[in-house]
């Protein structure tokens, strides 16, 4: 296989696999804050468990998302060397900037966080808490900046030619706040509550069909349930925008999202299809002219097409972009609805009464962190064959030095490491889950009981 | 210009400054995993993982400053160094994959084998990280075959020269000896003990393996030691870090864990200062021909970057400064287990 192929598997499959976790470190740190905040204004015990058992969980999580970040940060350097040279001036300040202000933040009051309970004030490890979940937002400012710049670049002049060309900064803010920035940022932080609400609801969603920790299960349940009926219905906004973004800086990706190829005629949108690329044809269940209306308020305005594009600058893989999209669109409406339902059976009284509705609930997990992840392919892959949209291909951010067999080598090597981490995960999150939260009066007694482990009484503890 | 000092040379600084934090702070995390095998009882490895616990992540996060700094000042160095380094560089994040995940996982299972397997490769990713970044800084040090476009052109094996491995072993000494020292810091009674004389076993550990590859140096390297012998001022950290090592064996015997720490910290940094001021103004020196090479002038970003670069340094130092001081403060002393450790 030739070196842009692997390299492009490799950087897919390793950040697809970072974006398992950060997600669900923001979202559930999001939570942890709301549920710390309710056990500091009202001094609860059941508060003050959940938060300790969610922290737990973070911990777990967070740990996968740094030693798997890591990577991701010199990637850039080792496999799209010409890339780096290309959008250093650039995307390398939105780099520092994200390790200064974000990462920064995030790990040092994580010390606080895990470990402080019993070293500072419980105002100081709220706040700790409260700077790990804005650390954990900054982190995804920077990053979706710099691939938003990748996606609609401004800002900037281009200096030198050939290989030797770069991107330099004319204008700092104009850069960060490029035309996709602000839309995407918020999709992304959005896409990351509902994966980490989604979570919460479907551990909790087990306890209470197998009706274990009620005391505690039922009121995270609930917690979490506001958070994610109010971002579905966000999401279905943020999306929107992007959507709309997309057609007027991207043409070619929206096109391509849509399977649309006529040049400038009206626009159909499928609820599902299929894009048939060498026919140009896409066949399906539509909406006439859906798409001209979203984007124009009008069922009959012209869309640009693909056969506006010449072929080598349209996206190549359009039908599995058709597909990622529709799946995350599909979803979007799915959790909207499923929030929405569980809210008129709370106020019912009957939300925990329905075994099928919690058992959906346990499986619901799974959506939101499809959605992210087929959200990112529908971005990435429709920016195909640029790398820089308009400016680098992909083909041409190669580094020269590395070989393809040294990517393999490495592909194959992440391929075995991140199938064992995975699997420890799974295994090890199944068991603090089926573990479940410690309540403070037993936790009690079991201290007393140990009372000749003087220095360390609740050394025993910690196997949880 | 800043106080006569033109921005590429302002940023070499800041970017030397992270990473000689990086390995004072993650050198000690490091050391700590890389002895961990040393101590025998589950209690003392239990006591040496917290007392790394509530720190070691906001210490690595130095290494993603590091390469952030770089990324944006020097974006042709990143670019040759990371690509160059391809092999090296890959194993030396595996190896940190698998240090952040060992100390998670460990303490999840209660089990004995469990356990052992996650000291084990909790250790050996230490060990390997270490060696790979000692691999890294000799390479840097002695410099690489770059071809006109500034791209590596040798083998890619051409890493494992004896050089380099010298520096690679001399690393891992120095951070093993300054990993004891920090354990000792936080321990008590007779892992206290332990840790000292641990600590005394690895400094002339370090001294023998610093000795065999100054002479290396001298001997064969010659461009490595230019600057210091045609400017004798700069003798000042060769002569700095002997003191500061001789001090080691001196403070640990009267108990003086703290000054020993420092003196470490001093150890690393003005190997790190001397290595600096060798290279300088490269940062990566072609091998084949000096033309080639990649300077601070020719890797820089815009001057405009690099403004914004120093103002985003000048107002985010400080804020780490104070909650890192902070989180250390907040854990100061002797470690004590209680049911949110490890
Ligand atoms: C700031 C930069 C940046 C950020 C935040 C992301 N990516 Fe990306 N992505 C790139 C920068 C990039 C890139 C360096 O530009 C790549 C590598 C090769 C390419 O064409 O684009 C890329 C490629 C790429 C591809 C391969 C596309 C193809 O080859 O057709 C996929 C599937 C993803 N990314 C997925 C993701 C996911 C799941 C992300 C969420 C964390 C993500 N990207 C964030
Ligand atoms: C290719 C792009 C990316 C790079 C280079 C990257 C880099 C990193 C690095 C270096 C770390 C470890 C930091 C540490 O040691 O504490 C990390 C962790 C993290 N990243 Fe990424 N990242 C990328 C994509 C993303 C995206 C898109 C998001 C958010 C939407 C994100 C959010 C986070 C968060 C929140 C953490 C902290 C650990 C966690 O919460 O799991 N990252 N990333
Ligand atoms: C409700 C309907 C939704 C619509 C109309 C929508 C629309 C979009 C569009 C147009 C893009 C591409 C943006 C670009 O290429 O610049 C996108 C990307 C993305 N979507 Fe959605 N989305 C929806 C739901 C969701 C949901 C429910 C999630 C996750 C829980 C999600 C997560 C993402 C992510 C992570 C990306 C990639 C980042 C980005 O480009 O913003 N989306 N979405």
């Amino acid at each position: 296989m030739d070196i842009e192929i692997l390299s492009r598997i490799q950087f897919a499959f390793t950040v697809a696999f970072h974006y398992i976790y950060p997600p669900l470190s923001i979202g559930i740190g999001l939570i942890l804050v709301i549920m710390e905040g309710m056990y500091l204004k009202t001094g609860k015990k059941v508060f003050e468990d959940m938060t300790r058992f969610w922290i737990k969980i973070f911990a777990l999580i967070f740990g996968l998302g740094v030693a798997t970040g890591i990577i991701m940060e010199f990637e850039f350097g080792t496999n799209w060397a010409t890339y780096s040279k290309y959008v250093g001036d650039i995307f390398g300040s939105a780099l520092a900037a994200e390790g200064i202000f974000a990462f920064a933040l995030e790990s040092g009051f994580l010390g606080i966080l895990l470990f402080g309970w019993k070293r500072v004030s419980s105002k100081v490890h709220f706040i700790s808490t409260l700077m790990v979940f804005l650390g954990s937002l900054f982190s995804a400012v920077w990053i979706v900046v710099a691939n938003s710049w990748q996606q609609t670049p401004a800002g900037y002049h281009i200096v030198g030619e050939g290989l030797q060309a770069r991107a330099e900064i004319t204008d700092f803010w104009a850069m960060v706040f490029n035309p996709s920035s602000i839309d995407r940022l918020l999709h992304v932080w959005i896409g990351a509550f509902l994966a980490g609400a989604f979570l919460v609801m479907s551990v909790n969603a087990y306890y209470i069909i197998k009706k274990k920790h009620l005391e505690i299960a039922k009121p995270s349940f609930k917690i979490a349930l506001v958070v994610a009926t109010i971002f579905s219905l966000a999401q279905l906004f943020t999306g929107h925008h992007s959507a709309e973004g997309v057609s007027k800086n991207q043409p070619a990706k929206m096109a391509a999202m849509e399977g649309h190829f006529d040049h400038s005629a009206k626009a159909d949108m499928y609820i599902m299809g299929w894009v048939d690329k060498k026919n140009e044809t896409t066949s399906g269940i539509k909406i006439p002219g859906g798409l001209s209306f979203l984007l124009h308020g009008d069922f009959d305005t012209p869309v640009t097409g693909l056969k506006s594009f010449p072929a080598e600058e349209r996206p190549t893989a359009i039908n599995a972009i058709f597909q990622f999209y529709h799946i995350m669109v599909a979803i979007g409406i799915f959790l909207i609805i499923l929030t929405l339902y569980a809210n008129w059976q709370w106020k019912k009284g009957k939300l925990f009464d329905k075994k099928w509705l919690m058992l959906v609930f346990v499986w619901a997990v799974l959506l939101p962190q499809i959605a992210n992840q087929v959200g990112w392919f529908t971005a990435e892959m429709g920016r195909q064959p640029w790398v820089v949209y308009g400016l680098l291909k992909t083909s041409d951010a190669l580094s020269q030095a590395v070989k393809a067999e040294h990517v393999l080598i490495s592909l194959i090597l992440f391929t075995l490491v991140y199938a064992i981490l995975f699997a420890l995960f799974l295994y090890l999150m199944n068991k603090k889950i089926k573990h479940g939260p410690v309540v403070q009066t037993i936790h009690e007694e079991e201290i007393s009981s140990q009372g000749s482990l003087r220095e360390n009484p609740l050394m025993k503890n910690d196997l949880s | 210009m800043i106080f006569g000092i033109d921005y590429n040379t302002l940023w070499f600084l800041v970017f030397g400054a992270v990473i000689t934090g990086y390995a004072i702070l993650d050198g000690f995390d490091l050391g700590a995993g890389a002895l961990h095998l040393f101590l025998k009882k589950e209690t003392s490895r239990r006591i040496a993982l917290n007392a790394i616990g509530p720190v070691w992540d906001g210490n690595e996060v130095w290494l993603v400053i590091g390469g952030g700094a770089l990324f944006a000042g020097f974006p042709v160095a990143y670019a040759a160094i990371f690509s160059a380094f391809y092999l090296p560089a890959m194993i030396f994040l595996i190896g940190l994959i698998w240090r952040a995940v060992a100390i998670e996982f460990r303490s999840k299972e209660p089990g004995k084998m469990w356990r052992l397997t996650w000291d084990i490769i909790y250790s050996f990713a230490c060990i390997v990280v270490t060696l790979s970044l000692g691999l890294m800084l000799g390479n840097v040090a002695m410099g690489l075959p770059l071809d006109s476009q500034k791209e590596f052109n040798g083998d890619i094996l051409s890493f494992l020269n004896p050089f380099s491995i010298m520096v690679a072993v001399t690393t891992l000494a120095l951070f093993m000896t300054h990993g004891a020292i920090y354990l000792a810091m936080k321990t008590e009674n007779r892992l206290y003990t332990k840790l000292t004389i641990l600590a005394k076993n690895f400094t002339v550990f370090f001294l023998v393996a610093f000795g065999v590859t100054t002479l290396y140096t001298l001997l064969y390297i010659p461009h490595l030691t230019d600057r210091i012998r045609s400017n004798p001022v700069y003798f000042i950290f060769p002569v700095l870090m002997f003191l500061a090592i001789a001090n080691i064996p001196r403070q640990l015997k009267n108990g003086n864990y703290r000054f020993a720490f420092i003196s470490s910290s001093i150890t690393i940094a003005s190997l790190l200062i001397t290595v600096a001021l060798e290279v300088f103004p490269n940062l990566l020196y072609a091998s084949n021909d000096p033309n080639n090479s990649i300077t601070i002038s020719n890797a820089a970003s815009s001057p405009k970057t690099m403004k914004t670069l120093l103002i985003i340094a000048l107002i985010g130092t400080p804020l780490v400064g104070i909650y890192t001081s902070f989180v250390f403060w907040t854990f100061k002393g002797k470690v004590k287990l209680d049911d949110m450790s490890y």
